[in-house]
């Protein structure tokens, strides 16, 4: 497997709160909110990486700060390397980050579907929407309160709620994928569906 | 820009100086979710000047299960199933793909058999996933037979998967460290003897329509894809490479022993329907030279991954009659197949284009975060900037030649 090897100097070189994330694979950065787009535009322009090819975001849980940190993937046509910038949105509660959309057009797409997921706002975005959820949908399904089974909501169009007197319903994992949790006394780590989670320690929810 | 065909020349229409209620009117037309052309669920928004496309909003999510929320919620091995229905057209690909994503994080390499293995089925799963892009293709433009002939040499591929994995369709081959099981006695044998009668056959196929007059009409400089666009939207697979683009990840970062095969990585000129078709029908042929070459120097030894204790399943012989396997059969099961923390993000060169796995782990069995770079989702992000200034009949032929699959684009 290649790497740039050169990368990691010469970005904190330039860039000194850039600092180096824990990565298995390519060089990754953990870079301030405020200098991300300097830096996706340097890497752009002065070491060929060419390609956005994935931006996604990761939620720590509500106990962590900062809660969401949004995942850069770069590619190089010309290195065939790939680079990895990881930034903390500030604002747990309304987590905003400046959009990429000027910098790779395919930004656009990439970061609705973030929204989406996550709530995080891009600023600057020209056309900030839902995605794959209907307009009007209220959560937000990637973080990691949102549970497996889904939320019972109304239909997108009032019209046809009201009609059929439906909605969407939450859909348990009956039998669904059953995980242990390991590193907990065998009782507890006794294989569940993660949406009923109980045992003797932690009895059902009525 | 909004094209104006009533008035070609701005001259003429300033010397008409018609009054406002002459004005063409703009149509709202919503092609999709259920339409022959879109492939599944896509439903485009479009505003129409007469036939003229002036805007279109692609409208996508209908087929979003949530594979991501999924992911975080079971072992790795379970997810396995889910990989298949991505790219629905070509589930041993993305079998391959996120078995490889996993093992990057485990630092774990797999045998040369296995390997082997991969790439074979693999390649198998382009040629039919190309196959049908080239029948659906046809289909949209016109050409009906083209479809006949295409879906007969996908049978005969199913029918070989069938008999390799149990299932044609959702075949689940890959395990983390290895396979599913080895290929049965014979096997390798009929793939040779596919690759036999396909060429002639594939030659036929494109022949009926390289050079068909109507195929030419609506696909050359139909849909035309800049180099600078083809980058900015991170387009990749056969529609890169139809705009120039030599991007292969296969050669550029080879993976699961890509770099020891001989294969040329086709490019259009133009950018246009008709190149991605072109690079497709090469493409087809590439990797039948890729399949003749692991047939002819079949290796052999393990075919997964014996030293991967905690996350390779022992034998079943073995599970039922050794202590020391039982148990571990039992912690794979219930707690899976144990990872070291970190984040690894694994791209692998799959029929549609690049298919992308950013894992995130704590530790343990299961994913913290799963992110899938699906192509068609980046692919068909250039539609709004595409379909602006072609006819409606026009928006079909690209459609089919961008060759995308909901299954994976809405995930």
């Amino acid at each position: 497997m290649t790497t740039d090897v050169d990368l990691p100097t010469a970005v904190s070189l330039k860039f000194p709160s850039a600092t180096a994330r824990a990565s298995l694979d390519c060089p990754a950065f953990d870079v301030p909110a405020g200098e991300i787009l300097a830096v996706l535009q340097h890497l752009r322009d002065h070491h060929v990486y060419d390609f956005l090819m994935d931006l996604t975001a990761i939620d720590w849980t509500a106990e962590q700060s900062p809660r969401f940190t949004v995942v850069w993937h770069l590619y190089s046509s010309t290195k065939h390397t790939y680079v990895r910038l990881a930034a903390g949105c500030p604002d747990n509660a309304a987590p905003v980050m400046p959009s990429t959309v000027g910098l790779w057009a395919g930004a656009n797409w990439l970061e609705r579907e973030v929204y989406d997921m996550f709530g995080i706002k891009f600023a600057g975005h020209p056309d900030l929407r839902r995605i794959l959820m209907w307009d009007g949908y209220p959560h937000f399904p990637l973080r990691k309160e949102f549970p497996l089974a889904g939320l019972p909501t109304d239909l997108p169009d009032a019209e046809i709620a009201a009609e059929t007197k439906a909605g969407v319903i939450a859909a348990p994992m009956a039998g669904g994928p059953f995980v242990a949790t390991p590193g907990q006394p065998m009782g507890d780590a006794e294989p569940r569906a993660k949406d009923e989670a109980w045992s003797e320690q932690n009895p059902k929810a009525e | 820009m909004a094209a104006d065909f009533s008035f070609p020349d701005p001259a003429a229409k300033t010397a008409a100086n018609l009054p406002p209620e002459f004005e063409p009117e703009k149509m709202s037309l919503s092609m999709g979710p259920s339409h022959p052309s879109t492939h599944g669920v896509l439903r485009i928004q479009f505003e129409l000047e007469g036939e003229m496309v002036t805007k279109a909003d692609p409208i996508i999510g209908y087929l979003h299960r949530g594979d991501e929320k999924i992911a975080e919620n079971m072992t790795y091995n379970q997810f396995v199933p889910y990989t298949d229905r991505l790219d629905y057209i070509a589930p041993l690909a993305n079998n391959m793909a996120y078995a490889i994503a996993v093992e990057r994080l485990a630092h774990l390499e797999v045998p040369a058999r296995c390997a082997a293995i991969r790439v074979l089925t693999a390649e198998m799963a382009r040629v039919s996933s190309h196959m049908m892009g080239l029948g659906a293709f046809g289909i949209d433009v016109g050409a009906w037979s083209v479809f006949m002939y295409c879906f007969e040499e996908r049978e005969k591929l199913y029918k070989l998967f069938e008999e390799l994995t149990g299932a044609r369709f959702t075949t689940s081959y890959s395990r983390i460290g290895g396979l599913q099981r080895d290929v049965p006695p014979g096997w390798i044998e009929k793939v040779d003897a596919f690759c036999d009668q396909f060429l002639p056959i594939l030659d036929e196929c494109l022949a009926l329509l390289t050079r068909n007059k109507i195929f030419l009409d609506r696909t050359v400089d139909v849909g035309v894809i800049t180099k600078a666009d083809a980058i900015a939207y991170g387009l990749s697979g056969p529609n890169l490479r139809g705009s120039g683009i030599p991007t292969d990840l296969r050669k550029d970062r080879p993976y699961s022993g890509y770099e020891q095969y001989e294969f040329d990585v086709p490019v259009g000129a133009k950018g246009d329907c008709y190149d991605r078709f072109l690079c497709r029908g090469e493409e087809m042929k590439q990797s039948i030279r890729i399949i003749r070459q692991i047939v002819k120097n079949f290796p052999g030894g393990e075919w997964y991954a014996k030293d991967a204790r905690k996350i390779f399943a022992p034998p079943k012989d073995k599970v039922l009659t050794s202590m020391e396997e039982l148990i571990n059969n039992f912690m794979l099961v219930t707690e899976g197949p144990q990872m070291p923390a970190g984040e690894v993000y694994f791209e692998a060169e799959n029929p549609k284009g690049i298919l992308g796995f950013y894992i995130v782990s704590k530790g343990g069995g299961v994913p913290y975060r799963m992110k899938i770079r699906s192509p068609s989702f980046c692919n068909l992000s250039l539609l709004p900037k595409l379909c602006v200034g072609h006819l409606v009949s026009d928006v079909v032929s690209i459609l089919g030649s961008l060759d995308f699959v909901m299954g994976e684009c809405d995930r």
